[in-house]
């Protein structure tokens, strides 16, 4: 059985079609990467799988139940962290997962238990008595995310969930998405950074125009793109583009205090650098090749569509 | 499994809201101190007799303890933003509207209630008829906290806006309801009028209730109120699945 299962999946709003026939399996005990430019649709489809849009065509099914006919059963099975929604800034953090535990109807002493270890594990033990207001954007995703993991769901949809977050909240959050996938959770996540869906994906599905462009393993679509290679180096001094008007790069980018050379045959462009550095009197400071990136393959495909 | 859940649902929403509504200031002021200064205004020191504007009084206080809640609500979580992570737990909006609605008709009657208390320390109005007094309590708050719950409806992220919406509305209801004019006084389209309005009917039901005198069968009052909730939650519940998209 899928934990998720997405089938011809139709949404509009007046003249735009915001999601268009959009299929999707995803299997029990998977991290799926759902990714797409702004306004390609992703929200709108993940408010259709959490049953907060109906669709106008299609099914959704969560472990078997249909959303749209057996809504709460459905909801019993999944926790959901909206992009943009938050938690009640005039409750505390233990008042809001208080509240969380009772619309999943967990007993007192449960949520009491579960109620402190999420505290704990999330670092918000310390505040868990102060009004949420008063938290930083880092601290109010935390308590999020711990009111959307109370139940322990055996589905979880995270919608953006790293957007704007300093470093430390944000690798708690990968983490805790690694700890719940771990126990067995299905994660379902749509993101901005590609690498962060390249790093913890295992299937990763591409929209565009509310159309799903690709589906597949983060690997196999880099694959998809391995034509193109890059070389990232970096001079003691700064030069100009021209230096690199040659047939073996296809595109030269600036990126920070680098060049990254954009090649078919990085092998070429290589020996192409050593020589020109020799014949400039410039030192290489650093040089490293890399192969296609799921980033080229996301532009390419959201590009193409 | 679904019929649990779902009650569930509108129990904790009705908690909920209590504990982080009532103590807002729209709801204290729409809710509390401004039906006290109609009264002020209107019956003191107006050498009107208090005992047969009593009934009517209940009913104004009912009215709007009731239907200050409600519209503040979906409003204020819209623009918090909590409003989607509501849809995304184990409710349906039904059980929201309906939470919403539970909130504002215990709001009405406590309040309600303890103004009643404190004005049996001034003078005692007896009651032909307790069971229609309750009768009247319980579905005249549950009609105003539906009417409630429908003026909060329209998509708007801003509180503001809908109180002044409310108030739009619920304002003209107090001045053709029977209230400051009797019923049995009222002429030609005033009349009209007073027929259109739900008030109208939770004062005459005060009034079987109190003095055992009514314009209207209290069943037909009652028939009326009932009828009210219904109506009122399904619109609601029609014009903010309309809008849903709106306030996300």
């Amino acid at each position: 059985m899928n934990a998720i299962h997405v089938e011809h999946l139709f949404k509009s709003f007046g003249a735009l079609t915001a999601v268009n026939d959009v299929s999707i399996s995803v299997r029990e005990g998977e991290i799926f990467g759902f990714l797409g430019p702004n306004g390609a649709g992703k929200t709108t489809t993940i408010r259709l799988l959490t049953g907060v849009l109906t669709p106008d065509k299609g099914s959704v099914h969560i472990r078997g139940i249909d959303i749209h006919r057996h809504p709460l059963d459905a909801k019993m099975q999944m926790g959901v962290i909206p992009e943009n929604s938050t938690v009640y800034g005039d409750l505390s953090a233990e008042q809001n997962l208080h509240l969380s535990g009772k619309m999943y109807g967990m007993p007192r002493a449960i949520r009491d238990e579960r109620i402190g270890k999420l505290l704990s594990n999330l670092g918000l033990f310390e505040r868990r008595r102060e009004p949420v207001r008063t938290f930083s954007k880092g601290l109010k995703q935390r308590v999020s995310i711990a009111c959307a993991i109370i139940h322990c769901p055996p589905v979880l949809f995270l919608d953006e969930p790293t957007s704007g977050l300093d470093v430390q909240s944000r690798r708690l959050v990968i983490d805790t998405i690694h700890q719940m996938n771990g126990q067995g959770s299905t994660i379902f996540l749509t993101t901005h950074n590609i690498e962060e869906a390249n790093a913890l994906c295992e299937t990763v599905c591409i929209i565009n125009k509310g159309k799903i462009v690709a589906q597949d393993s983060p690997e196999r679509l880099k694959k998809m793109f391995d034509t193109t290679q890059s070389v990232d180096v970096s001079f003691d001094r700064k030069v100009s583009r021209d230096l690199f008007a040659t047939e073996w790069i296809v595109r030269a980018e600036p990126c920070g205090d680098k060049w990254r050379l954009y090649s078919d045959n990085p092998d070429h462009v290589v020996k192409y650098i050593a020589g020109l550095a020799e014949q400039e009197s410039l030192i290489i400071t650093s040089l490293t090749t890399s192969g296609p990136s799921l980033e080229e393959a996301f532009v390419h495909l959201t590009e193409c569509a | 499994m679904e019929i649990p859940l779902f009650l569930r649902g509108i129990v904790v929403i009705t908690g909920k809201n209590m504990r982080l509504y009532y103590t807002k200031p729209p709801v204290l002021m729409f809710g509390f101190l401004f039906p006290l200064f109609m009264f002020f205004a209107f019956f003191v020191g107006r050498h009107l007799d208090l005992i047969t504007f009593f009934p009517a009084f209940l009913a104004m206080m009912l009215f709007f303890t009731a239907s200050s809640v409600g519209p503040l609500i979906t409003p204020w979580e819209k623009r918090e933003k909590t409003y989607e992570r509501l849809l995304s737990y184990p409710l349906t909006p039904e059980s929201i509207i309906l939470g919403d609605v539970m909130a504002g008709a215990v709001f009405g009657i406590v309040i309600t209630s303890i103004v009643w208390i404190a004005s049996a320390f001034f003078f005692t109005v007896p009651a032909a008829h307790p069971a229609t007094v309750a009768l009247a309590f319980i579905l005249g708050t549950v009609s105003c906290a539906a009417l409630g719950a429908l003026l909060a409806s329209p998509a708007s992220d801003s509180p503001p806006n809908v109180m002044i919406f409310s108030n739009l509305v619920r304002f003209p209801l107090i001045f053709i309801s029977g209230i400051f004019v009797p019923l049995q006084d009222m002429q030609g389209w005033g009349r009209i009028l007073a027929y259109c309005s739900p008030l109208t009917y939770l004062v005459d039901l005060f009034n079987a209730g109190f003095s055992g005198v009514s314009v209207f069968s209290p069943f037909i009052d009652c028939g009326v109120l009932i009828s009210i909730i219904f109506v009122f939650i399904l619109l609601a519940r029609f014009i903010q699945n309309r809008n849903m998209i709106k306030g996300l």
